[in-house]
């Protein structure tokens, strides 16, 4: 089992994610340099995920490495019935780091122990996307100069967004107080406010996406409301729009604010807002990219 | 004087005695230990009273000795049951069931998206609760609570 791979942020320490954050505004400054040169960096997508993998696969190219991999399942042999076990046993043979994305929950788990070869978790089903929530991070401490005493609102599909969940998970670290704002169906599950209360995070909850919220915000951190996760579609008629963030919300917010969504975004951020130099999503998935070259280059020892 | 428990069975020269069984879990263990399967006697006895639990099951298998992780099975529904090492009408052994830190394999993941339950692989799980029991899948890092918990 390899000692070295990035599987839930969990793993991570808040030294380590310190570190990450270090390294990426390093590779942030110089995004090409060849310390990957000769190694061979496998991204098995057994499910389909383009931006994820194009920022990956970047990643490594910006360093001087190759990429070798596959980005759908059925172009690879588990269409014919191998088991994952056997395909990273593999890939392992002919790669220095696996970046895997796999619909199934606790693959990425799983495969750190049948190889000795790094993985990168780059999302496993409905469970964990560490990178995700470092580039996060990555993109509130550069945009606020530091990750603690903010005031950070979520918003959206609270319920079954992993990424505001991991944030959450991460943000142990780094005392600051959370808005949840969601409709009821959607709201964050009883455990994460458990892990609240245990790690001393203090949250607020509301249905009501208001003025007065956005106006106290330094990061407001935007979700899908997806139509396909209500049981009542009533309920969804009645919320679709309560969760939108247009620009003349934003007309007494403070100097300081943020605004960050994981992408795709459908609606649930306006068009008008993209002009706003407040927006920052955009930057924020560059910021990918550096924290990225960051894990990888951790991982080999190479930085 | 003897143990009430012990004066409401019958006693037993040889085998194993499984005391302080939750009676609503009694017939679960004869299950889960193939007790039905088995051609030794077998008394079993359920309701009884108890000072430590109100009511509870007790099971004598007679010539029956079990294994470390046959015992581990049970601790899962019976986490307070102890087993009692007969032999010649003697307790030799008393065991008291605990669950281990971790649990591998006997438990299915309640999550159908978990790899577990789609690679030809032993599931693993952290105990992390203890009273009520539950469960964390070491792979798909989903919890699991008391009813959850279904055995392979």
């Amino acid at each position: 089992m390899s000692a070295k791979s990035l599987v839930s942020i969990s793993d991570y320490s808040k030294e380590q994610i310190l570190r990450i954050l270090e390294l990426a505004a390093g590779f942030e400054a110089c995004p090409n340099q060849r310390i990957l040169e000769g190694k061979v960096a496998a991204t098995l997508f057994f499910e389909p995920s383009t931006r994820t993998r194009l920022s990956f696969e970047t990643a490594v190219n910006r360093l001087g490495g190759k990429v070798i991999g596959f980005s759908d399942a059925a172009t690879s042999s588990s269409t014919k019935g191998e088991t994952l076990k056997d395909t990273i046993k593999m890939v392992s043979n002919y790669a220095d780091i696996i970046i895997m994305r796999h619909y199934l929950e606790g693959a990425a788990r799983y495969a750190s122990q049948v190889t000795d070869v790094p993985i990168v978790n780059a999302g496993d089903g409905a469970n964990q996307h560490p990178s995700q929530t470092l580039l996060d991070l990555y993109s509130i401490h550069k945009t606020q100069g530091r990750l603690e005493g903010l005031n950070i609102v979520l918003v959206g599909d609270l319920k079954y967004g992993r990424t505001v969940h991991s944030l959450l998970m991460a943000m142990k670290h780094f005392p600051s107080t959370f808005y949840f704002v969601a409709p009821e169906e959607l709201a964050m599950p009883s455990e994460y406010k458990q892990f609240c209360r245990d790690n001393g995070i203090d949250w607020h909850e509301t249905t009501v996406f208001s003025q007065e919220i956005i106006n106290q915000a330094d990061i407001i951190y935007m979700t899908r409301v997806q139509k396909e996760r209500f049981t009542d579609l009533v309920e969804y008629e009645r919320v679709k729009n309560a969760f939108i963030l247009r620009n003349n919300m934003l007309d007494n917010s403070r100097d300081n604010l943020r605004i960050l969504h994981p992408l795709p975004r459908v609606n649930e951020i306006a068009q008008d807002v993209d002009d706003n130099p407040k927006a920052y999503y955009f930057q924020q998935a560059r910021n990918g990219l550096y924290v990225r070259q960051a894990i990888i280059s951790s991982l080999l020892d190479l930085v | 004087m003897a143990d009430k428990s012990e004066m409401q069975v019958k006693a037993l020269k040889n085998g194993t005695v499984i005391d302080h069984i939750p009676s609503d879990k009694l017939f679960k263990v004869v299950s889960i230990l193939k007790l039905d399967k088995i051609d030794s006697e077998v008394t079993i006895g359920n309701n009884l009273s108890s000072r430590l639990m109100g009511r509870k099951g007790i099971i004598k298998i007679a010539d029956r000795y079990f294994e470390e992780d046959e015992i581990n099975r049970i601790a899962l529904i019976a986490p307070k049951a102890k087993i009692n090492t007969i032999r010649d009408y003697e307790v030799v052994e008393k065991k008291v069931i605990e669950l281990p830190e971790e649990i591998s394999g006997l438990v299915r993941c309640v999550n159908p998206k978990c790899i577990t339950n789609n690679e030809p692989m032993e599931p693993c799980y952290r105990v992390v609760g203890r009273s009520p029991l539950t469960l964390k899948c070491r792979y798909c890092e989903h919890t699991m609570s008391q009813e959850e918990i279904k055995l392979l």
